[in-house]
């Protein structure tokens, strides 16, 4: 297929990789942010193929994963009322929340169905006008806008028995949480595609400013992944933190303006709840005023028992790459894909799932 | 889940577009890059384009990695 195989051409990963041993010095701390690039990283071995000086961290780029309990309890209590269907990406089926799953919930007879895009939604909520279509809105500024398009496109066509449960969370607000807290120290990251191909570059900034902190925007692609890395370990070299792009084919330093404008129509900041990292100010999505009706916050009122987590479960800690998979003695033992005890575990995107079907040795923790 | 594939644009209708990728084909909105023409590439995302794939770009990506290859570049 066009701009995928190009990408995977194998002697020129080799070249990229000879290149990285013979410019990598120093010892650096990098962290792919993104679960997308995790996915590259441990299905081509490329955390081997680096230098010893290069450590790479898995970070919390992972939207299924980050959810806190406290939310997806939420979500499986709307599917719990009768006339509610709750309309889903098909990943948040399997997580377990503090009591219960969406599949759990489904099993007892909640009506819960997963879709392909936030547009299925509406379709079901035109098929049964007399039930409550509830889309969650799950994910980072790559999915935001679409959501926020269904929303407006909802409110063009008049279908009025749509809403969205919005527990989208935004990208560098967290980076900079993350770093705040000082458990981790980086000295470069490889930023997320396709985030950045809806917000750009340059709210990255901040990053090689403030913290001194290389960025380069990476693709998906072993050759997209290999290439970013040669270019943030060229410019620690050199001494001059900055933002780059390497995947230039996706991603402009403005980022996509109608997506931004369609996510800023609908949406506005507010502080949103991390699993592992806890709340941070300005990291979510809420409904604006005007799009009122479409807001299941508003829509249904739910009392919840106070969430809990798993015992012994290390996710938070894993997302706030301060422990590794190994490190939680629930690893293979009793938590594995088929049955799940943390949300890192069931997203193909998370680190456990990845330490899983990659192989332990994959990590150079 | 922020996974977006290349999908090639083969027919647009107001807002909305058939897309080609792999041997499947289907129906995307394109509410978020609504000035994409037939025979361009987006990234393909739960069912909206998320941006237009720049084709120069790409090129001109290629050109690097392949200079890296070839040992050009120092
Ligand atoms: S292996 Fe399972 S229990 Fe342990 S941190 Fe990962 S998801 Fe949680």
């Amino acid at each position: 297929m066009r701009f995928v195989d190009e990408y995977r051409n194998s002697e020129l990963g080799k070249r990229l990789v000879d290149r990285i041993h013979r410019r990598s010095k120093k010892p650096v701390r990098l962290m792919e942010f993104c679960g997308g690039h995790t996915v590259t990283i441990f299905r081509h071995g490329i955390r081997q193929l680096l230098p010893s000086t290069i450590e790479m961290l898995s970070g919390p780029g992972c939207p299924i994963c980050v959810t806190a309990n406290a939310d997806l309890d939420k979500a499986i209590a709307l599917a719990l009322l009768p006339d509610v269907i709750i309309a889903t990406f098909g990943d948040m089926l399997k997580v377990p929340g503090s009591y219960s799953s969406l599949q759990g919930v489904r099993a007892e007879g909640g009506d819960v169905r997963i879709v392909y895009s936030a547009l299925d939604a509406i379709r079901i909520a035109q098929r049964n006008p007399d039930k409550s279509v509830v889309m969650l809105g799950i994910g980072f500024e790559t999915t935001a806008p679409t959501i926020a398009a269904s929303v407006l496109e909802a409110s063009r066509e008049g279908v009025s028995n749509y809403c969205v449960l919005s527990m989208h969370k935004m990208c560098p607000p967290v980076i900079k949480a993350l770093l705040d807290s000082g458990e981790v120290r980086l000295d470069g990251l490889v930023c997320p595609g396709h985030v950045s191909a809806v917000i750009g570059s340059r709210p990255y900034d901040f990053l090689p400013r403030d913290y001194g902190i290389a960025c380069v925007v990476s693709g998906f692609e072993p050759l997209d992944v290999l290439q970013c890395v040669d270019m943030l370990v060229a410019q620690i070299e050199r001494g001059e933190p900055a933002v780059e792009i390497a995947y230039r084919r996706g991603v402009k330093p403005e980022g996509n303006e109608r997506a931004l404008e369609t996510m800023w129509t609908v949406f506005e900041y507010c502080e949103a709840r991390w699993r592992g990292i806890g709340a941070v100010p300005e990291s979510g999505l809420r409904l604006r005023e005007e799009y009122r009706s479409f807001d299941a916050e508003v829509a249904f009122e739910i009392e919840l028992p106070p969430p809990r987590e798993p015992e012994g479960c290390l996710c938070g800690d894993i997302l706030r790459g301060v422990k590794t998979p190994l490190d939680c003695k629930l690893f293979r033992r009793v938590c594995n894909p088929e049955h799940p005890v943390g949300p890192c575990m069931v997203s193909s995107e998370g680190s456990c799932s990845a330490y899983y079907l990659y192989g332990e040795n994959n990590g150079n923790g | 889940m922020c996974l977006a594939i290349p999908a090639l644009v083969m027919s647009v209708d107001g807002l909305s577009a058939e897309v080609e990728f792999g041997e499947v084909s289907r129906q995307i909105s394109i509410w978020l890059t609504p000035d994409v023409k037939p025979g361009e590439y987006v990234l393909l995302h739960t069912g909206y384009s998320i941006n237009i794939i720049d084709e120069d770009e790409a090129k001109e990506t290629l050109k690097l990695l392949e200079e890296v290859a070839s040992g050009l570049d120092g």
